[in-house]
């Protein structure tokens, strides 16, 4: 690492946390009328909205329908502003058309689309600010609105990312500390199925395990602070509508 | 000239208040995704559940309702699911060959058979080649229409009815699209309300305001459409009942005919367009929720 030091002698890391910690998590359901689902969270300073549309009959191209089950559609965008510097375009670039692809390959395997044949589930993600781990926030934010929208899923999917510096796996990267080797990992926890995973960066073998092993507990993490979520939402609009 | 205007900051919506107000009832088996419900086999597996190695596991977040043997959970929101004999509201987005496609706020576009409506010129009347060509006459795309649904296909596609002289084409009104789960099932959703309009309910949330019209056309079959001019005290009746719906649905209270009609009587003393202010909508709501617990309870 030229000169920023991620891991402090002390075990702490640029933002005062300790290895395994977590960010702060913030999240809202139900924060548009319009739509079916949405949802916005933040994780530290990455701040995410996710909206939901669907189940509903197919639109625009007509030859994607499945006869059987339901197709995800997804759209990953990111605000011009969310960048220190200016974007041009916030998506359909490489980037954002490849973040696009994973998030719906991670849907895919959690939402149960067979109970939707000849449907469309339209999923759309953009990142307001982003300071690291923006896939597993935008994993994070989707699930909040697919289970606002009252989509049948298996489990939560939760998602976060770790990075590996001086043999110690960190937890929950920042944007700093995302430029060495990071992991982004999508698990449904309960399971423990791996919905998606991903690292461009090398890495030793011998490492893998200890990396994998601090991502499933942030995942886990993650996924008790996502429940709470639920949960209080859930509470809160079931009075309402009690009688 | 100076006009008016009126600005507020954002604040936090904090509905805590209204919470320790309602909590008067037990806490309800409430779930989410992923949470065991029975890891017993002796039950049934109903929507909104399903079987992960023996365990009956919630594939939503919400309440937990069993019926005998029968365990199903039912999300607080959700698309419309369509039942025979729900009332809906829907729009036409496609004209094809013996059939209409119908938004209906279902998970799949709803069909309307030609041959399931009525036809101008009696219900005796055959179908020929000449009414396939002619169809988009009776209903076009974009035509709000309000039907019945008759069957329900495998896919979970509705189709439709307007087989009789309260259903079919709708004219001049407005449309509110709230959630389904808000609209209270009733023995009818067709109301002519005593302020000089009427609604329909759709069992699919959308729901029609109208003003209540003279007499019925019985020739026209459904598909006449009114276009003289609505007098202005009815069409501020009917935007302060637009806004009275958006108001209760706003605070998830159910709608039939009494709570929008004790609604729309609360609402007198606001100007029509102050009742969308978040707090005028409180209070309204509040009175209108008062009102019926008095008048029910």
């Amino acid at each position: 690492m030229a000169g920023l030091e991620l891991l402090s002698d002390q075990g702490y890391r640029l933002d005062g946390r300790k290895a395994t910690e977590l960010r702060k998590v913030q999240a809202r359901m139900g924060v548009f009328a319009q739509a079916d689902g949405s949802a916005y969270i933040e994780q530290g300073n990455t701040k995410a909205l996710a909206v939901v549309y669907g189940p509903h009959e197919m639109r625009g191209s007509r030859n994607r329908t499945l006869h059987d089950r339901a197709v995800i559609n997804c759209q990953y965008s990111m605000a011009t502003f969310s960048t220190a510097e200016r974007k041009r375009r916030p998506h359909g670039d490489r980037k954002s058309t490849e973040m696009s692809l994973h998030l719906k390959q991670t849907f895919e395997a959690a939402v149960m689309t067979q109970l939707y044949p000849r449907s469309q589930i339209d999923i759309y993600v953009k990142v307001l600010q982003a300071d690291g781990g923006n896939y597993s926030v935008c994993v994070n934010a989707a699930t909040l609105a697919i289970i606002d929208a009252g989509i049948p899923m298996r489990d939560y999917v939760c998602a976060c990312t770790v990075g590996f510096v001086d043999e110690t796996p960190l937890a929950d990267l920042c944007f700093a500390e995302e430029s060495g080797s990071s992991l982004a990992l999508a698990l449904l926890p309960r399971g423990g199925q791996i919905a998606l995973l991903q690292m461009d960066a090398q890495l030793h073998q011998d490492h893998l395990e200890a990396l994998m092993d601090a991502a499933m507990t942030a995942c886990k993490g993650v996924s008790k602070v996502l429940d709470e979520v639920v949960r209080r939402h859930l509470q809160e609009v079931s009075v309402l509508t009690g009688e | 000239m100076a006009m008016a205007v009126d600005m507020r900051l954002p604040t936090f919506r904090s509905d805590s208040r209204s919470v320790s107000l309602f909590d008067r009832k037990g806490s309800k088996d409430l779930v989410v995704p992923g949470d065991v419900i029975t890891t017993d086999t002796g039950f049934m597996r109903g929507h909104g559940t399903y079987l992960d190695d023996d365990n009956l596991t919630a594939s939503v977040a919400g309440e937990v309702e069993r019926v005998d043997k029968l365990i199903c959970v039912k999300p607080l929101k959700t698309r419309f699911n369509g039942e025979v004999g729900d009332v809906v509201v829907g729009r036409i987005t496609e004209v094809q060959q013996k059939r209409w496609k119908v938004e209906t706020n279902s998970r799949l576009d709803s069909v309307l058979l030609l041959s399931s409506v009525n036809l101008p010129g009696g219900e005796l009347r055959r179908r020929c080649a000449e009414d396939e060509l002619t169809m988009r006459s009776y209903l076009q795309e974009g035509d709000l229409i309000s039907a019945e649904v008759q069957s329900v296909y495998a896919d979970g596609a509705l189709l439709l009815h307007t087989r009789s002289l309260k259903y079919g084409k709708l004219g001049q009104g407005v449309l509110v699209q709230i959630s389904p789960s808000l609209i209270k099932r009733q023995k009818t959703h067709f109301h002519h309300l005593p302020c000089g309009a009427s609604i329909i309910l759709g069992n699919n949330g959308f729901v029609w305001l109208y003003p209540t019209p003279g007499q019925q056309d019985e020739e026209a079959g459904g598909f006449f459409t009114s276009l003289e001019p609505i007098s202005l005290s009815d069409r501020e009746v009917i935007s302060r009942l637009r806004n009275c719906l958006l108001a209760l649905s706003a605070h998830k209270v159910l709608l039939y005919d009494t709570s929008v009609l004790y609604c729309y009587e609360v609402s007198l003393s606001q100007q029509v367009k102050d009742i969308l202010k978040p707090e005028v909508m409180e209070e309204i709501v509040m009175m209108t929720q008062q009102k019926l617990v008095e008048h029910e309870g």
